[in-house]
């Protein structure tokens, strides 16, 4: 996975509360057997007609936000579907970053796997980062996840919470999976309790 | 005696292997469900690493999404659900995981197998890469949905990185009315908290009306508890819930059983035990559900009518109201009854067991389907299917004009050939009316199996209490 920890670049807002997951990438590309190469199904549904071309007012096709790498986006982002190819997409897509006032369980779970930041702000504070990401390319967003800041293109400064566990994980690109098999004695010794007070499991 | 705990307190406490860094802890898997959608990636995970399945006995596989409801003997035509398919099989037998192919009559849809092999215990930990695995909670088992990277750490390690959710209590006082389903108290509850009503929290139902639901209720409810954003849903276990496990292929067997009853009977949230947060409902006020929007939280009672953007105070609420309405093509004002739909579609790990399929036959008896109207039921299960038919179900449905397919996810998400056309409506009992969710500009109204037999009877959204 790869590491985060500074990022500045141009924000995309997509005032929509409720952005579930079949939005973000829809069925019809789940199929894949591969993590790579769904960038260009992100959002397919809002931003593709029926004929292939692009929806002109759909915000990533805008020239502006051609080369978004964070979302701006309203409450309950990445609800509905556990599909990991929802932060495939965005991440393929070379989104790093989202900001929104709250996320959907799973899918926020699933970010931290894949090397993108979910952000939680407030209501107050979504609107002013929607306002900036509104103003397009030349505003870019800043966000240091050491210091748990994000720096507007006026230079206000929104302090983020995030649990340190998942703040480790990103910092550091960590192996989640041989972090935990080197608690793999932890894991024997619980088995073998289990097994004499539940036999039946 | 400590302090009270809930019931998702008790079952978190007995599966914490320990505790990684402040709120991060590792906790055991006694089941991990895998269908062919989530899992290649994990696999091929494994693979790359030199890694193994630590726990092929706790895991199981089914091929559920991408199965074709008709014709099953030609196989899968369309080749990229042929080849997910054909890598979970693949897969399966490299890794040694017990796998039920697309042949077997114990097939059907993960979160319906799960149970009806007696897979899904009380006090369990249960994950499945999928977000309707809340469907296990019905049992008093903790199960939610994971990642595609979180099954290959639960396949890898059978444990999960977690931090703990809040408790949330969610009390169904009184009796259900007649024709009142679970299904309609999973999208009042919906109406009620909304989409992110439950987010952070493991909600726990309780109060007289869950107590007297069947499991297959039980089962419909939790199903939908993701739908209020929560992590899983839960029921105490009790006479119902053993009663239904017995004698399942891989529920425990005599002496074990009733070893493993009496520490079921443990599994209940203390007196006392304290939630974050607590909702309250009166089951005798509940009448019918349909949701108009796409969002399961635009539920209103049938005898209601569709809203306006202006009647939601909240500016991002009015945006999307707005842009449902549009995609609904609904226009605000208009009564709910009113609606008319070209498709019913009944089936899902909603609404796919055997007492749905019982609920519909009920309604339809007798009955035809309208003739503008496109009506399929696909059941959950290989299993539900043999049983439907000994009952005679499938006489009823076919004679009423109903389709009779075989079991799968079918139109719940539409990744087999069974799909909604652009402007087509359907009246489902599946758990989703996202936009495109069954097919691309497809119209999706969620209703419980009654009122979706009684909305193909009619040819419009119908209050089932009022068919004759
Ligand atoms: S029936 Fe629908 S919700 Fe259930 S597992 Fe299948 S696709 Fe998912």
């Amino acid at each position: 996975m790869e590491k985060f920890n500074k990022l500045t670049a141009v924000a995309a807002p997509m005032p929509l509360v409720n952005i579930d997951t079949d939005m973000i990438i829809p069925k019809q590309y789940l199929k894949t057997i591969q993590r790579k190469g769904l960038g260009k199904n992100l959002f397919a549904e809002m931003r593709y007609n029926d004929d292939g071309t692009e929806v002109e007012d759909f915000v990533l096709n805008q020239p502006a936000y051609r080369n978004a790498e964070i979302l701006v986006a309203g409450d309950n982002f990445g609800c509905g579907s556990s599909r990991e190819h929802a932060p495939w997409a965005l991440l393929d897509f070379g989104i790093r970053c989202v900001i929104s006032t709250s996320f959907a369980d799973i899918f926020h779970n699933n970010c931290f796997r894949n090397g993108i930041l979910p952000i939680e702000v407030s209501p107050e504070d979504l609107s002013k980062l929607m306002e900036d990401a509104e103003r397009g390319a030349n505003a870019t967003i800043s966000i240091d996840l050491e210091a748990q800041e994000i720096r507007g293109p006026d230079g206000g400064v929104i302090h983020f919470e995030i649990d340190q566990f998942n703040k480790h994980c990103l910092l550091t690109g960590l192996d989640e999976i041989g972090l935990t098999l080197k608690k793999e004695d932890k894991v024997a010794e619980y088995e073998e309790t289990r097994k004499m007070q539940q036999p039946w499991l | 005696m400590g302090t009270p705990r809930t019931l998702y307190d008790k079952i978190w406490d007995s599966h914490v292997v320990d505790q990684l860094e402040d709120e991060a802890y590792i906790l055991y898997i006694d089941r991990h469900l895998v269908h062919e959608v989530t899992s290649p990636q994990a696999f091929e995970g494994l693979r790359i690493a030199g890694r193994k399945v630590r726990r092929p006995d706790a895991t199981f596989a089914v091929a559920d999404h991408n199965v074709p409801t008709k014709d099953i003997e030609k196989g899968i035509t369309d080749p990229e659900s042929k080849l997910q398919v054909d890598t979970l099989e693949a897969n399966t037998a490299e890794f040694g995981v017990p796998y039920f192919s697309m042949t077997d009559d114990r097939r059907g849809i993960v979160h319906i197998i799960g149970p009806e092999q007696g897979l899904t215990l009380p006090g369990m930990t249960i994950v499945c890469g999928d977000s309707h695995t809340s469907t296990h909670g019905a049992f008093g088992s903790l199960a939610h949905g994971i990642g595609t990277s979180e099954v290959e750490h639960v396949l890898a390690t059978q444990t999960l990185v977690q931090e703990k959710a809040k408790n949330m209590r969610v009390t169904v006082h009184g009796d259900l009315p007649p024709g009142v389903t679970a299904k309609d108290v999973a999208l009042a509850i919906i109406g009620k908290i909304g989409t992110a009503g439950g987010t952070g929290h493991v909600i726990e139902y309780a109060g007289d009306a869950i107590r007297a639901l069947s499991m297959e209720g039980r089962m419909t409810l939790c199903n939908m508890t993701i739908e209020a954003g929560a992590r899983a849903g839960l029921i105490a276990p009790d006479e119902t819930t053993f009663d239904y496990i017995k004698g399942r292929p891989y529920a425990p067997k005599a002496g074990a059983f009733e070893q493993a009853v009496a520490y079921w009977k443990t599994l209940n949230s203390d007196e006392g035990a304290k939630f974050d947060t607590e909702v309250e409902l009166d089951a005798s006020e509940l009448i019918p559900y349909v949701t108009w929007g796409t969002s399961p939280e635009d539920a209103l009672p049938i005898t209601g009518s569709v809203p306006a953007p202006s009647d939601f105070a909240d500016e991002g609420k009015r945006g999307a109201a707005e842009r449902a309405l549009k995609y609904m093509g609904l226009t605000a004002g208009m009564k709910l009854s009113d609606i008319e739909v070209d498709h019913v579609f009944i089936g899902s790990c909603t609404n796919g067991r055997i007492e749905d399929l019982r609920a519909v036959a009920k309604i339809i008896e007798g009955k035809k389907v309208k003739s503008t109207v496109n009506a399929i039921i696909v059941p959950g299960s290989g299993l539900v299917k043999i049983q439907a038919e000994d009952e005679g179900l499938d006489k009823i449905f076919e004679a009423a004009g109903f389709e009779w397919r075989q079991p799968g996810c079918s139109m719940c998400l539409a990744m087999n050939p069974d799909k909604l056309a652009p402007g087509d409506r359907c009246a489902s009992t599946s758990n989703r009316n996202f936009e495109g969710r069954q097919g691309q500009g497809g119209r999706t109204h969620l209703v419980s199996p009654a009122m979706a037999a009684a909305a193909a009877v009619t040819g419009h959204l119908t209050d089932v209490r009022e068919l004759d």
